[in-house]
Formats: structure tokens, sequence, C-alpha cells
């Protein structure tokens, strides 16, 4: 890195060479984020595919060979999707807000991929180390509802209109649930650093996590998690039984795709959000030789993959839920339970040191 | 009190669970699917697929141009024209079927006095343009030609029946 920078200040001179070496550094960082996970998301639809196929005892696709490597069958088909996508035409309806359908896409994308600005991947690897992390999350997460809500009203079409309503009502419902869920975090781990909220639940083993004092908090973050992605079950704003595509109704091609990938990089960053705040990020289960050995990389990837995993069952699972339903639940369920939980939580904690030491709460609090 | 084990039931997600370990138990399920092009399914004798005009051993063909599967075909999809033929006998000068007007209902098999027109276990044909879907007596009596081992065993194993 030392070496580098030299290099820079070397070719540019002194104040050009920091600059641009700064720049060039995080425009690595970020490549290095972001290609990655776009990897990601294509393969999560596989994966998709594959594992909503194994629970309805089909095999899911298994025509596409990677590189013609014949015990790769399938493993092909997320790169064949993508140049079937680009190879299409974006049609853009003629009564269509022409700016605003085609800025809708990128509203989309761009909150959905800025949020791993501050995603602590290991102890010493995050882009950008801020204080107010958590804060940053949330309001990044609440941008991607624009997206949607441009993307119905440009299409000039009814169906998407009504799928963008709904999406708005939903993901600003269940936003507010998600973030009581996240108050108690911060109430716990007293930083909105996300790497300091992994490093407030180290101690031992996985009974540190947060996930055992905040078990309904997970609870409702995970289903919250789900609302707010749009996915199944609670994905009335696409319901293609009842309103086509809903707000991507009038999308082809790449433009179609952009949304593909923003629902898809939401729901591993809600995976991942839910595995650094509740499941210990980077720490393994065990404080021991064995655990340790593995790098605590692989230990997030293990947790996202596992949520991910989850949400691919409950989608293979649940029927869709009726939209008085999803109403009821986010505001009539999940925020009175927040709130109880957070009166409960603040209780305990400001309880004096010897009456917290008769329970056995000395662990988390 | 049915009222409050029904509430916990739902609360603590009772229910969910139960869905998912029903879905997690299918994931390790065998699959069913059948690879077609690998893997067939089995096919009755009386499966009723592409046509074909069968011939007497002699080689002489069977049609004798009654005209009874022209009348039955409820699609309407046969087309026949005749003609005496100079030993006096009467036979088709036309036979067409349009396959893509034919609904495979097999009338024409069974309204057939001389086993002439049947329907084979051939299912993997296809027409890359318009009009290659109508069969004419040529092709039907290659066809016939082609599977007369298969038609001859299928309608044998079927006589019983009739």
């Amino acid at each position: 890195m030392e070496y580098f920078q030299q290099q820079f200040i070397a070719i540019f001179g002194a104040e050009w060479g920091v600059m641009l070496y700064a720049f060039a550094s995080n425009m690595t960082f970020i490549f290095a984020i972001v290609i990655p996970l776009l990897l990601g998301v294509a393969y999560l639809t596989f994966a998709e595919r594959k594992i909503i196929a194994y629970m309805q005892i089909r095999v899911g696709p298994n025509r596409v060979t990677f590189f013609g490597i014949p015990w790769l069958r399938g493993w092909g088909q997320p790169i064949a999707d993508a140049v079937k996508a680009i190879m299409k035409e974006i049609v853009i309806p003629t009564g269509a807000n022409k700016f605003l359908f085609v800025l809708a896409p990128v509203l989309a994308i761009m909150p959905a991929l800025a949020a791993w600005a501050v995603i602590p991947f290991s102890p010493e690897l995050v882009l950008a180390d801020i204080n107010a992390g958590l804060l940053y999350i949330l309001a990044m997460t609440s941008m991607g509802i624009y997206g949607i809500i441009i993307a119905g009203w440009a299409s000039n079409s009814k169906y998407a209109f009504l799928g963008a309503m709904r999406s708005a009502a939903q993901v600003v419902s269940y936003e507010l649930a998600m973030g009581f869920a996240l108050v108690c975090v911060l109430m716990m781990s007293q930083s909105l650093n996300l790497g300091d909220i992994v490093n407030g639940q180290q101690g031992g083993s996985f009974l540190n996590w947060y996930l055992i004092p905040l078990f309904p908090m997970f609870l409702v973050y995970l289903i919250s998690g789900v609302a707010e992605t749009n996915r199944a079950p609670f994905d009335v704003a696409e319901g293609e039984s009842e309103i086509v595509a809903g707000f991507h109704v009038d999308y082809s091609g790449m433009a179609f795709t952009v949304f593909f990938l923003a629902e898809y990089s939401n729901m591993i960053l809600v995976a991942t959000l839910t595995s650094i705040m509740f499941l210990g990020g980077w720490l393994p289960p065990i404080d021991m030789a064995p655990f340790t050995m593995i790098p605590g990389f692989v230990w997030l990837l293990l947790k996202i993959a596992f949520i991910l995993f989850l949400f691919l069952w409950f989608r293979a699972t649940f029927p869709r839920y009726r939209y008085d339903q999803i109403m009821r639940l986010g505001w009539k369920v999940f925020i009175p339970i927040t709130l109880i939980w957070i009166v409960l939580l603040g209780t305990i904690m400001q309880l004096p040191e010897s009456i917290r030491n008769i329970f056995p709460l000395s662990i988390w609090f | 009190m049915d009222r409050i084990k029904k509430f916990f039931s739902t609360f603590l997600l009772f229910e969910l669970l139960k869905g998912m370990a029903v879905t997690g138990r299918y994931l390790f399920k065998p699959k069913i699917t059948v690879h077609f092009p690998e893997e067939k399914t089995p096919q009755s004798p009386r499966f009723r697929g592409l046509h074909a005009l069968r011939r007497y051993p002699n080689g002489e063909e069977r049609c004798i141009a009654c005209k009874l599967c022209e009348a039955v075909c409820p699609a309407m999809a046969i087309t026949i024209d005749s003609e005496q033929r100079a030993d006096g006998t009467r036979r088709t000068t036309r036979y067409d079927i349009d396959l893509s007007k034919c609904i495979f209902c097999g009338f024409c098999e069974e309204s057939c006095p001389v086993d002439s027109i049947v329907e084979t276990r051939v299912l993997e044909y296809h027409g890359e343009k318009r009009g290659d879907l109508i069969y004419t007596k040529e092709m039907l009596l290659a066809i016939g030609d082609r599977y007369e081992e298969q038609i001859a065993k299928d309608r044998e194993a079927d006589a019983r029946y009739r």
C-alpha cells in the first residue's frame, strides 16, 4: 500500500499524488465489493431456482453447462440469462414519462449498492468505517422505495401504479418495525458503528450474540426484511397473479434486470445486516481452536448464506399474504412487540448492578 | 382455552415452522422429474401419435378409399381423392392429413375397415414452416413402411380387446 502511494506521489507530485492514490484505492475497494456482489446476485437467482425446485421435488435448471464441464450442469444458467437480458430491447411505452422511466431502475439499484459501503466484512475490512453506519443503512434502504414508486408512476399503467402504491405502503410500515428492532440492537451495543456492534457481541460463544437476548427482535427484523425487499410471502408489490408484475410490468431487457439486481442485492444486504447485528458478524460460533482457524470473512459468508437460504425457504413454503393482513401484521403485531421489548430492555439495563447479577443476564448487559 | 392455544401457536410461529418442516423434508426427497431426451415415460400400445398408412405384406397399399375416416374426422383434417385403377380396384390418388388440425382422437383408426390408417407411437416430429405439418400420402406411406414392425406388434397386443 505504502509502495503504491509512493509511486503515485512520484508520478503526480505530492498534492495530486495523495489525492489520486486515495481515489484509486477507494475505487479498487468499491469494485472489489460490487463485482463479487453482482456475481453473488447472479448465483443467488440460480440457488433460488434450484432450492425451490428441490423443495417441489423438481430438479430446476440443469441444461446450460459452465464451459462445457459436464458436472456443472445448470451453472451456466445465470450467465445465459444475463446475456439474454442484455440482448433484449428496452421498450419504453408511448405514454410513459421517458426521463423518469429510465431514472427509476437507477434509483432502485443505487441505494442497494451504496449501502454496502459501511458493511464490515472483517475487523479491518470495511470501505467506510463511519460512526453513524446504522443510520446510513436505514437511510439507504429507505431510499430504495423511490425507484419502485417512480417506476410505477412513470410506466403510466394502472397495474404498475397499483404495485408501486402497495409497495410504498408496505415498505414504509415495515421500516418502522425494522427501525425499532435496530433500536434494541443499538441499546445493547451502545454504538451506531457496525464494527462496534459486532465487537459488542464478542465474549466466547454464540450465547453472546444478540440473537439470544433479542430473539423476538431477530424474528421481527428478519420478517420485516423479507417484507422490505418485497419477497414472498410479502410480494404483493409484484403479485403476478393479481397485478401482472406490479411496478416493473412495463420494463424489459436490461432495465428489468436492473430492478432484479436491486431486489436481490437488497436481499443479500438484509441477510448481511441480520448476520452482523444478530448473528455476530465475523465472529466464530465458539471461540476455540478449530473455529478460530477459519477466517472471520468465511464465517460472515456462511451466516449470510444461511439467512439467504431461509429467504428461499420462506418463498417455497408460504402462500402470499393478503394485503390487509400484511398491514395488520406490520402495524398491530410488530410495532407493539418491538415497543414492549424496547421498554423491557431499557428497564433491565437501568436495573442496579446488584439486582441484575441475581438473574443470569450479566453476560449480555 | 382453545383460543388461547391457537393464539400461542400462531404467535410463536409454531404453524409456520411446521410448514417449513414439510418443505424442508421435501428438499431431500428423490426428484421425480423425467429428464426427457435421455429418459422417456412408458407408452401404451394404444398411444395415438403421428399417423401412418400401412401396406399388405405383398406391398399393396391397404387403403381402399372408402372415405370413412374422412367422414368421421371431427376436425376435418383428412382430404381424400380417389380413382379406379386399371385392375379395377379403387385406390386413393390423394390422402392428406393436416396435422395442425388433427386432434389425435383416433376415430380414423377406429373407422378404418382394413386397418390402413393407424396412429403410431411417434410423438417427436415438428414443422419448421407453414405447410410442413400437412402430411401427404407418400409421407404417410413412408412412415408406415418405417415403423411397420412396431405398428404390427401394437395392433396384435391390442387385438384381443377389440
